[in-house]
C-alpha cells in the first residue's frame, strides 16, 4: 500500500523502545513509579506498541532491576501491544507470570558481539531462543526477534549483508513474526541500509522486517527513509532519543521518536501517534532524568518564542 | 541513482559564525579558513560585506579577506547585500560573491525591510557591476520550505524567485531551508517545481537541522539529481528563530553520509573533524556534529 503514488508505505507502525532500550542506556536509574508513569503516558499518545522493560538478570542490567514491579504495574491499553526482552527461557517464564503477552529474543550477526554481549556464539544463542520461541508458540505468546550490528559491529566492524540474512532467517524460521534490523552503534548510511536489506529481503518478507536505526552519527533519518522508501513500513524509536551509545562514551544512541514522527507526518505517513503528546511524554521523562532531550524537534518546538 | 560527485559548500565562517552568539576575533577567523582550506573543501564562503550595525560578528570583512591565504582552485565566496558591499568586496580582494533572495515577502520586509521584487532591483546592481568584472555571482533563495513569519510557502513561488535569480545571472542557486522545518516530502515537492525553470546542475540545497531533518531532505536532494551542498563546520550556526534550537547541518555528518553513498567530495573527513574541534575550542562550544562526537571514544 502506497502513499500517493509515492512508492512509500501508506502506515508505518512505529515501535517505542525508550522504556526499555532506552532507559537500560541511560546513566541514571530512575524510579519504578516514574517508569510506569512514562510508559502509561506513552500508552496515551497513539503509538502501537511500547517495549516495557527487560526480564534479565539485574547483575548484568540493573536498571531493568524492576521488571516485574514494572509489568504488573502498568495500564494495558486496547490495541497496544508491551512487549518484553526474554533473552533465555528463565526470563520467558517469568515474564509470563508477570503477566507478558509479547516477548523478544536478541540475535545478533556479529561472533565477537555475541560473544561479549551474551557470552556464546551466535549458534548457542539461537538454540537458546529456539527453546524461547517453543514454549511462547505453545502459549500462543508472539516473538519478536532482533538482529544487532546489522550495519557494523564496535568488535568487527564491518559485517556482510549475508551475515545479517542468515542471522535473521534462523530467527523467522523458528518463529518469530517480526524482526527488527539493528544498527547497534549508528554507523550505517544509507549504502550500507540499502545493501544490507537487499540481502535479507530475499530472505524474509518485507512486511516481517522493521529497523532499529541509532544517531550516533547522525545517519539514522536518512538511513529509515532508505528502508520506507524500499517498503520497510514498521520503525523503532525511543522517545526525546533515551539511552546513549555504550560504545562511544558521551555520543547518542536511539533515534528520537518525536524526530522520526516529524518526517513520517511531512511525508504524509500515517502513524496514527499524536507528536505533540509524545513530545510532552518526552519532557516528562527528561526532567525525570535531569537532561536535555535529544530530539531536535523537541527541542525547536520548546524553545520558538 | 545518486550523483557521482558532490561539491560541498562550506559555510560555517560566514553562516555559521554569524549566527553564533559568541563574536571569534580575525586572526581566529582567519585560521579557521586557512585550515578549512587544508581539507580538500572546493568552495568556503569567506564572510559578509554587511554594515556591522546590523551583523557584528562579519565587522572584520575586510581584513579577514585580505588575511586568508587564497589557494589555487578553492573559491571564496562572500556575501554582498548592495552595490556599495559588492565594490567593498572587490576591492578587498573577493572573486565570487553571494547575493540573497527569499521566497517569502514578509521574511523579506522584516529582513531587509523590502518587498522581494525590490530586493532583486537592488541585486540588478550587484550584477551589472559583477558581469562587467567577470565576477560569478551565487543567488540564495531562503525559506523555500517554510517562513516563520507566513508558515507555509508554496513550491510555485520558490521556483518563480530561482527562475528570476537564475535569469538575472546567476550561476548557481542556494534553495535554503531556514528554519529547518522542511522534510523529504515538501523537499521533493519544491524541487520538482523549481527544476522546471532552473537546470538541476544549476542547483544547490542548503539545509538546517533544526529539526533534525536535514540530512534525509539532503538524500531525497541527491535522488533528484541535486549535486550542491551547503554545510557548516561543526553545525556552527544556531536558529535566530527558535532559541537553543540547532541551525546548519554539520559539514562531518554530511561527508560522512557522502561517503558511505560512495560520491566523492574530496574532502578528508579527519581534518574536517579537527577544524570543527579547533573552532568549537575557541567558541567554547561543544560540536553539534554526531560523526565527531562519536569519534571521541570508546
Amino acid at each position: 500500500q502506497e502513499s500517493q503514488g509515492s512508492g512509500l508505505p501508506e502506515y508505518i507502525k512505529i515501535v517505542e523502545v525508550g522504556p526499555r532500550d532506552g532507559l537500560q542506556n541511560e546513566k541514571v536509574i530512575i524510579p519504578t513509579d516514574i517508569k510506569i508513569e512514562l510508559i502509561n503516558r506513552l500508552s496515551k499518545t497513539g503509538l502501537p506498541a511500547i517495549e516495557v522493560t527487560s526480564f534479565v538478570s539485574s547483575k548484568w542490567v540493573p536498571q531493568m532491576a524492576d521488571h516485574k514491579e514494572v509489568m504488573r504495574g502498568i495500564e494495558r491499553h486496547p490495541g497496544v501491544q508491551y512487549p518484553v526482552l526474554t533473552p533465555n527461557l528463565q526470563g520467558f517464564h517469568s515474564a509470563i507470570a508477570a503477566g507478558a503477552t509479547e516477548v523478544s529474543v536478541f540475535g545478533a550477526a556479529s561472533e565477537s558481539f555475541s560473544k561479549m554481549n551474551i557470552n556464546c556464539s551466535i549458534e548457542e544463542s539461537i538454540e537458546k531462543f529456539e527453546e524461547v520461541a517453543k514454549s511462547a508458540r505453545n502459549m500462543n505468546i508472539p516473538v519478536r526477534g532482533y538482529v544487532s550490528c546489522a550495519l557494523g559491529c564496535p568488535y568487527e566492524g564491518n559485517i556482510l549483508p549475508a551475515k545479517v540474512a542468515e542471522v535473521s532467517k534462523r530467527l523467522y524460521s523458528m518463529g518469530c513474526y517480526e524482526i527488527s534490523l539493528g544498527d547497534t552503534i549508528g554507523v550505517g548510511t544509507p549504502g550500507s541500509m540499502k545493501r544490507m536489506l537487499e540481502a535479507v529481503m530475499k530472505e524474509i518478507p518485507l512486511s516481517a522486517l522493521a529497523v532499529h536505526c541509532h544517531d550516533t552519527y547522525g545517519q539514522a533519518l536518512a538511513n529509515i527513509l532508505t528502508a520506507i522508501q524500499m517498503g520497510v513500513a514498521v520503525v523503532d524509536s525511543s522517545v526525546a532519543g533515551l539511552g546513549g551509545c555504550p560504545y562511544a562514551r558521551g555520543a547518542t544512541g536511539n533515534v528520537a521518536t518525536e524526530d522520526v514522527i516529524y518526517m513520517l507526518n511531512g511525508l504524509g505517513i500515517n502513524t496514527g501517534v499524536n507528536l505533540y503528546t509524545v513530545m510532552e511524554a518526552g519532557n516528562f521523562i527528561c526532567t525525570a532524568l535531569n537532561k536535555k532531550t535529544n530530539s531536535k524537534v523537541a527541542q525547536a518546538y520548546f524553545n520558538t518564542g | 541513482a545518486f550523483p557521482k560527485r558532490v561539491k560541498v559548500v562550506e559555510v560555517g565562517p560566514r553562516d555559521g559564525l554569524q549566527n553564533e552568539k559568541n563574536v571569534v576575533p580575525t586572526p581566529v577567523k582567519i585560521n579557521l579558513i586557512n585550515m578549512l582550506s587544508d581539507t580538500g573543501l572546493q568552495v568556503i564562503e569567506a564572510t559578509s560585506f554587511v554594515s556591522p550595525k546590523w551583523v557584528p560578528q562579519m565587522f572584520d570583512h575586510t581584513e579577514v579577506m585580505r588575511g586568508i591565504n587564497k589557494l589555487p582552485g578553492i573559491s571564496y565566496p562572500v556575501l554582498t547585500p548592495n552595490l556599495k558591499g559588492f565594490q567593498a568586496a572587490v576591492a578587498a580582494g573577493a572573486k565570487e560573491v553571494a547575493i540573497f533572495g527569499a521566497a517569502s515577502e514578509l521574511f523579506t520586509k522584516k529582513n531587509i525591510n523590502c518587498s522581494i521584487e525590490e530586493s532583486l532591483e537592488r541585486f540588478k546592481e550587484v550584477m551589472t557591476a559583477a558581469r562587467t568584472a567577470s565576477i560569478p555571482v551565487r543567488g540564495y533563495v531562503s525559506c523555500v520550505l517554510g517562513c516563520p513569519y507566513e508558515g507555509k510557502i508554496s513550491a510555485a513561488k520558490v521556483a518563480e524567485v530561482s527562475k528570476k535569480m537564475y535569469s538575472m545571472g546567476c550561476y548557481e542557486i542556494s534553495l535554503g531551508d531556514t528554519i529547518g522545518i522542511g522534510t523529504p516530502g515538501s523537499m521533493k515537492e519544491m524541487l520538482t517545481a523549481v527544476m522546471k525553470e532552473v537546470p538541476v546542475g544549476a542547483l544547490a540545497v542548503h539545509c538546517h537541522d533544526t529539526y533534525g531533518q536535514a540530512l534525509a531532505n539532503i538524500l531525497v536532494a541527491l535522488q533528484m539529481g541535486v549535486s550542491v551542498v551547503d554545510a557548516s563546520v561543526a553545525g556552527l550556526g544556531g536558529c535566530p528563530y527558535a532559541q537553543g534550537a540547532s541551525g546548519n547541518v554539520a559539514t562531518e555528518d554530511l561527508v560522512y553520509m557522502l561517503n558511505g553513498l560512495g560520491i566523492h567530495t574530496g574532502v578528508d573527513l579527519q581534518k574536517l573533524m579537527d577544524t570543527g574541534t579547533f573552532i568549537c575550542n575557541a567558541l567554547n562550544r561543544r560540536t553539534n556534529s554526531k560523526v565527531s562526537q562519536a569519534s571521541c571514544r570508546l
